[in-house]
């Protein structure tokens, strides 16, 4: 690594004026299971290290605030998957954040730093789409909200300024009747990234939305709102031609992980068998006694 | 200075900003069970305990260990007396060249903490961060299992 200062304010004003004062030339470090790999192979020469663990405004962890369920940048991916809010309300990112890395990874990685790092394959950023997540920023100047879906520019490229830093991760409560899954292709479990990975939520009033990862240079957000796909009388021919246009929006690559043309196979393969479980735990929502425990929440 | 509890000792020392945990365990404490290999958190040699989780060593800033508990191989036995999940390494035979070993163990210590009474299937899932190029795989699911409360 080369030489580098390291910083752990207490403080987000103490953090934002460190950001303010090196610009560019400070990385933050949240969990730093990506951080200290690109430290370690010269990817990035930093001046500073500003470890954010200690900011006493980035507790507590998760929290709930009226219609929404606020997720701090110092969260890492085993509380998430352990919140039983996270689990009840949004289980299809649970089933996602339980398929980064290895235990080891998740007890250290941040769900916030998986959508800093912004890498196409982000196991988190699907789901985290779908459910329709907005990023709170600070910064030594005006704070700013934003929508995940453009925060993502292209590989490793956000839309964070120099000087700014993500504080927190806002999940608006769903109140719709709706069924989610998290789907992941790989070439083995466990420390691989993904070849695809997306998620599906079917909404009781008919709209379908599919975030996808790892088939483009950045995450992204598609939706039916004909209410064709979330029909279950629908033919699978029709279902496949929705599909297929909605699937027009994606540019996989070959490389090590597989072809251009797998890929394009198996997304539709991917994305009608996640629309069926959808489906199905929609269904099995709407069949259980109001006030049940949400029949969303699945095992993988 | 950084100030942290290393299996049960304190300890005050100057590190560089640019050391990892498992360079400081290694090269500053010479505790060097804990293997220096993929260096990318990958292969989980460099297991252990910080503030009872479990962690990749090398994937975290020895700066980062400021005010925690970390528990090391080294740190399993009490008495030279090995505790129960190592004796069960050993019973099983699952231990064959050794290098990726501790950090088997290690992620294993884990699992048993916050699950006593795992399934196979979720103790392969606890140890699918550790990599064994001898393919020992089944004796070291075993050994967990016969280490588990399942087993008593």
């Amino acid at each position: 690594m080369h030489p580098f200062a390291y910083a752990r304010p207490t403080t987000l004003s103490a953090a934002l004026a460190l950001l303010d004062e090196h610009g560019a030339d400070a990385y933050v470090l949240a969990g730093g299971t990506d951080l200290v790999v690109e430290l370690r192979n010269r990817a990035i020469g930093p001046t500073i290290v500003i470890d954010i663990k200690r900011v006493a405004e980035l507790r507590p962890l998760i929290s709930q605030t009226g219609d929404q369920l606020r997720i701090s940048a110092t969260a890492v991916m085993a509380d998430v998957e352990a919140d039983a809010r996270v689990r009840s309300h949004f289980p299809a990112l649970v089933e996602a954040a339980a398929t980064v890395g290895s235990i080891q990874i998740r007890n250290r990685a941040t769900l916030a730093g998986n959508i800093c790092h912004a890498s196409p394959a982000a196991d988190t950023a699907p789901a985290l789409l779908v459910y329709g997540a907005e990023l709170n920023l600070a910064s030594a100047r005006a704070p700013r909200r934003m929508r995940l879906a453009e925060f993502f520019l292209g590989p490793g490229k956000t839309a964070l300024k120099p000087g700014e830093l993500v504080t927190s991760i806002d999940l608006p409560l769903v109140t719709e009747p709706h069924g989610a899954t998290f789907a992941r292709l790989t070439r083995r479990r466990g420390v691989d990234l993904a070849t695809i990975n997306l998620c599906c939520r079917v909404d009781a009033g008919g709209r379908t939305q599919f975030g996808y990862g790892a088939v483009g240079p950045r995450p992204f957000l598609v939706a039916d709102e004909s209410g064709l796909l979330a029909n279950p009388e629908a033919t699978d021919v029709a279902r496949d031609e929705v599909l297929l246009r909605l699937l027009t929006q994606a540019s996989p690559i070959s490389d090590v992980r597989g072809s251009r043309e797998y890929r394009r196979a198996m997304l539709l393969v991917m994305s009608r068998r996640a629309l069926r479980k959808s489906i199905d735990r929609l269904s099995a929502i709407r069949d259980s006694p109001p006030g049940g425990k949400g029949g969303a929440a699945g095992s993988a | 200075m950084i100030h942290l509890t290393v299996n049960g000792s304190d300890y005050a020392l100057d590190v560089p900003a640019s050391s990892s945990l498992l360079d400081l365990l290694r090269d500053q404490l010479r505790l060097t069970g804990s293997k220096a290999c993929c260096e990318v958190g990958e292969c989980g040699a460099c297991t252990v305990l910080v503030d009872d989780r479990s962690v990749n060593s090398c994937l975290m800033l020895a700066a980062e260990a400021d005010g925690s508990a970390v528990t090391t191989i080294e740190g399993l036995a009490t008495h030279g007396q090995l505790n129960r999940l190592q004796d069960a390494f050993l019973a099983t035979g699952a231990v064959q060249c050794g290098f990726c070993i501790p950090g088997q163990v290690m992620a294993a210590q884990y699992l048993l903490q916050v699950n006593p009474r795992p399934t196979l299937a979720e103790i392969k899932e606890a140890l699918s961060g550790n990599l064994c190029r001898c393919g020992g795989y089944e004796q070291i699911c075993d050994a967990v299992l016969s280490a588990s409360e399942a087993d008593r």
